[in-house]
């Protein structure tokens, strides 16, 4: 069922190519239909989903190169769940909001967006390295061709830069993947690209140090942990709604996800070496995103430069090594896919209309598109965590788990969620209030019927999941513990509490808050 | 009386069906019609498609012939394959492309087979006298070939660089044979492997060793011997250069591994040190140079000098894995040149080569075909999974990791990086630049090249997917050194 997943979209690409170019709606409706028929079949695996244990679950097992041991296996867990759920939604909504925008070489639009979703799945339901690797790499070529053929006016630019920028770092990763298939040859006598397998490996401190530092590049990269966020902003803001949408959205996550998946549990030892150098990234990637994010005179420079920021309090979880941290980590990669993919879809919806994304270019929208600004302004308050919205419950997990592993980290943390509504709600005050100075803006019209229907799942989502939290906590949970005990396991100094209860007990104490936040 | 030795027919089979096939085209054009000339492509194919069917047949087999100095093992009829597949893909090239450079085709085709057969001798000396031979058998051809396009000055003069050049390199390479035939007093592999082994090594041995690195570097095109290579390739008939690139490189690279991974296998350490900077100059100085090619033959010509680095690298690494690296890479890389050089020849026409890389830009959106197989080939020399020249670099990445060349591999892949640039910027041009180019009118792709470019695009993609019968393959033919 998971390979279904994985690769409906890519036979829907193949389909689309026999299509003659003419007919356009034809190959929309068949990529829609291929998108709608994925998302249906991963809410079958969420049904079916056993939260209740941290092993793999439909796992799908051939050997594919026999003579290197590499298998086809795939699997999903807790942590990759929801992370496969988020792309096959997001997917519909992107094919549904290019059906105004996109008119030229439609055809090749939807390809390469189909390919992109195979890839994207498949990274994260790979557990066979070699497999994660080619999925991995697989996702870089329809996204930089998102990018230079349907982008704004320095796409190639913004495309090579991505490329480039994203192969440097895999493929240092690729030597170590590699290095780790012949350590398990020396150390069990079988070369393996197993995930599960290589989990035994022992591995000295200093070579993990090498390992770690290569896997992590490509991740940081893929992230952006600050310095590594230069591609980031061209990227974004060339890429056509759909492409930002879906780099934000998924492309980031998978960095985040690698991390959590394959950096942290193959090399314990010099994860924790790294938790400093990495927390003080992620907390100066926080506040330098968000200081950045603040002086932008573009929308969607804004909406790029806050995910630096976002994905900084991913960072910042995710290092914190307990469950509170990871799971927030988890889920405002959730709630970033939401809220940051919403945010692309206004900024796109209003560059359609008006063909600018200056903020100095708009003014007084509030009175001349009620319906869009109010969307605008949910999406806003999810991205800046607002109680009784998604986003205030990752954040709150986080913070809580920073906190728990360095106070310092929290407290600098939690300068960039004011500094957040700072810039956001700013943005959204010269967009929304004032007089309407433009004169092209009031010929602007309020959202379509198609556009709303692009936002009414996202708002949804954003409410379900900042008022009840616990179905995707729950399913994340038996995870998130066994892959921090597999991390704990190489902790220098054992923590001498009883971390299990207080951090159970902790959870319940945020679920309470956010909902008495909505009462 | 002196008594012949018995000839073992067999073993000579496939290059003896070559030889006939181009003897027989060289008399039949003497009576042919001028318009029937093309019925001479075809029996050049049919030549070509029967060596390698007659390879393929003969698979298993392990004969000897001429008292030990030719064998027809699995090694051999691996590369006989790779050079028929060659042979007969550039004729499929080159059946509407000689009639617009206006090329005799009775004796291109006829070369085109002695050249072969030249290799098919390389691929299965045991002895470096026989090696010698067939690298002047393919090399003299060669030379020809690469000066045939008469009307294009700059063919003639790769034609003489190429003599010179290559002239020098056969120098080397017999003072290499000679100083070894002091040192162990045998030209045949296995008496110098047994010399190497129990007697001990001169430095005379080390000197001939250095001598014949020399020689194979000149064919192979590794740097600082590949200063020819740009200019031969960018002058010599595009045809002509798609076979060097693939047929000639394969070629020089058989009798190199046979020679240093089985014959020197026991002296890895004496040559590992010169072939592991040999190999980083080379990736590292393709690549840098075809950064900056506009001319899309020469940006190829510097990328198979890259690529020669990435199969210097699998030398290095040795061992069962490196060579077996080293064979599946040949033919990864063969294929997805070969298509490359196709596309080249489509988008050229008479009086209008179309060689620069941005006379691409548009092209595919125009030709959907062209382009996705263009792009398909771009993508696998960079080493884009899931196409082929992934995995054959993922083979000899795991080869070099393995025999524990950690910074080789990571240099290797950075000089990926470092390709990527210059082979995305092709596809680049052909789909994200909308204007600015020329616009190419028309294609000068007839059935038979373009049955050589979906075949090549349809094996890229293929034995990227499903590399494990290929790798099998590559995996039985090369014997254990030793």
């Amino acid at each position: 069922m998971v390979s279904a997943v994985v690769f409906i979209p890519l036979c829907a690409a193949l389909i689309l190519l026999f299509i003659p170019r003419e007919e356009e709606e034809i190959t929309r409706r068949v990529a829609f239909g291929a998108t709608v028929l994925t998302f249906l079949l991963s809410l079958l695996l969420l049904v079916e989903f056993q939260s209740d244990t941290a092993d793999f679950q439909f796992v799908e097992r051939f050997s594919w190169i026999e003579d290197f041991g590499i298998q086809y296996a795939v699997g999903i867990d807790g942590i990759s769940l929801f992370l496969v759920l988020l792309t096959t939604l997001l997917m519909p909504l992107v094919i549904l909001s290019s059906w105004d925008d996109i008119h030229k070489r439609v055809k090749e639009y939807l390809f390469f967006f189909l390919l992109l979703e195979t890839g994207m799945i498949g990274t994260f339901v790979a557990l066979d390295l070699f497999l994660f690797y080619v999925f991995w790499e697989v996702v870089l070529i329809p996204m930089s061709f998102l990018i230079g053929i349907w982008g704004g006016p320095r796409r190639i630019y913004a495309a090579l830069k991505f490329l480039l920028y994203t192969m440097v770092g895999s493929l240092l990763m690729l030597v170590a993947i590699l290095y780790l298939a012949y350590l398990h040859h020396a150390q069990y006598g079988t070369v393996t690209f197993d995930l599960l397998q290589l989990h035994k490996l022992t591995i000295p401190p200093e070579t993990q140090i090498w390992l770690f530092a290569a896997f992590a590049l490509s991740f940081a990269i893929k992230v952006p942990l600050f310095p590594l966020h230069t591609w980031l902003p061209d990227a974004h803001v060339e890429a056509p709604t759909g492409g930002s949408v879906i780099l934000a959205g998924v492309l980031l996550k998978m960095g985040t996800y690698g991390f959590l998946r394959f950096a942290m549990p193959l090399f314990p030892a010099a994860a924790h070496a790294a938790v400093p150098v990495i927390m003080a990234l992620a907390v100066i990637g926080i506040i330098y995103g968000a200081l950045v994010a603040m002086v932008q005179p573009d929308l969607k420079k804004l909406v790029a430069y806050s995910s630096v920021s976002h994905l900084g309090f991913v960072m910042l979880g995710l290092f914190a090594f307990n469950v509170e941290g990871v799971e927030g980590a988890l889920y405002q990669m959730l709630n970033h896919g939401l809220s940051t993919g919403a945010l692309f879809f206004l900024v796109g919806v209003i560059y359609e209309r008006r063909h600018t994304r200056l903020i100095s270019d708009y003014g007084g929208l509030w009175k001349q598109v009620p319906v869009y600004a109010a969307v605008f302004l949910v999406v806003l308050l999810s991205s800046i965590g607002l109680p009784g919205l998604n986003g205030f419950v990752g954040e709150f997990l986080i913070l809580l788990g920073a906190f728990g592993a360095n106070p310092w980290a929290g407290v600098l943390g939690v300068s960039g969620v004011v500094l957040g509504a700072v810039y956001m709600l700013w943005m959204y005050q010269r967009v929304m209030f004032g007089p309407l100075r433009h004169v092209e803006n009031t010929k602007l019209t309020d959202l379509s019927r198609r556009e709303v229907a692009v936002f009414v799942p996202l708002l949804a989502l954003m409410l379900v999941m900042g008022m009840y939290p616990k179905p995707f906590l729950i399913r994340m949970e038996k995870s998130v513990e066994a892959t921090l005990a597999r991390i704990q396991l190489a902790r220098p100094l054992p923590d001498p509490t009883t971390p299990g209860v207080e951090r159970a007990g902790d959870r319940d104490a945020i679920q309470e808050v956010s909902h008495s936040a909505t009462d | 009386m002196i008594t012949p030795p018995p000839v073992n027919w067999l073993s000579l089979l496939p290059g003896l069906i070559l030889t006939v096939t181009g003897l027989l085209i060289l008399f039949w054009d003497l009576w042919m019609k001028p318009e029937e000339r093309r019925l001479l492509a075809w029996l050049g194919f049919i030549g070509f498609v029967a060596a390698g069917i007659v390879s393929v047949l003969l698979w298993g087999r392990n004969e000897s012939a001429f008292n030990g100095m030719l064998a027809l093992d699995a090694y051999a009829l691996f590369f006989n394959v790779i050079f028929c597949v060659v042979g007969a893909m550039t004729i499929l090239m080159s059946v509407h492309y000689l009639e617009t450079v206006e090329i005799q085709p009775g004796e291109y085709y006829a070369l085109l087979l002695f050249a072969t057969v030249g290799m098919v001798v390389m691929a299965a000396a045991t002895d470096l006298i026989v090696i010698f031979l067939g690298l002047e058998t393919m090399s003299i051809a060669v030379y020809v070939l690469a000066g045939m396009w008469i009307r294009r000055l700059q063919s003639s003069e790769a034609a003489l660089k190429y003599f010179l050049l290559g002239a020098f390199a056969s120098g080397f390479f017999l003072y290499g044979i000679a100083l070894l035939y002091g040192a162990t007093g045998s030209v045949q592999l296995d008496k110098i492997a047994t010399a190497a082994t129990t007697g001990g090594v001169s430095s005379l041995f080390l000197v001939g060793i250095a001598l014949l690195i020399v020689g194979f570097g000149f064919k192979v095109a590794a740097a600082p011997f590949h200063v020819w290579t740009p200019d031969v390739y960018e002058g010599a008939p595009t045809t002509v250069t798609a076979f060097m690139a693939v047929g000639v490189k394969a070629a020089a690279f058989a009798a190199f591994a046979r020679v240093f991974l089985h014959t020197f296998g026991s002296l890895h350490a004496e040559w590992e040190g010169i072939l592991w900077v040999l190999a980083v100059l080379t990736m590292t100085v393709g690549n840098i140079t075809a950064l900056v090619q506009r001319n899309i033959k020469r940006m190829l010509a510097y990328s198979s000098i890259a690529h020669a680095g990435y199969l210097l690298i699998a030398m290095v690494a040795g061992r069962d894995l490196g060579g077996a690296a080293l064979l599946y890479y040949l033919v990864a890389y063969g294929v997805m040149t070969l298509g490359a050089f196709g596309v080249v020849l489509a988008v050229g026409r008479q009086g209008e080569p179309n060689e620069e890389v941005s006379d691409y830009i548009g092209l595919g959106l125009r030709y959907p075909v062209l382009g996705a197989a263009m792009t398909v080939f771009m993508l696998s020399l960079t080493g884009v999974p899931p196409l082929v020249g992934f995995t054959g670099k993922f083979y000899i990445f795991s080869a070099a990791v393995q025999a524990g060349y950690i910074w080789l591999a990571v240099l290797g892949v950075l000089n990926s990086v470092i390709s990527a640039y210059y082979y995305i910027r092709v596809v680049v041009n052909m789909y994200m630049y909308e204007e600015g180019g020329k616009t190419i009118e028309a294609l000068s792709a007839r059935p038979a090249l373009v049955t050589a470019i979906l075949l090549a695009a349809v094996a890229t993609v293929f034995m990227g997917v499903f590399p494990s019968a290929s790798i099998s393959l590559a995996k039985e033919s090369f014997l254990p050194p030793g």
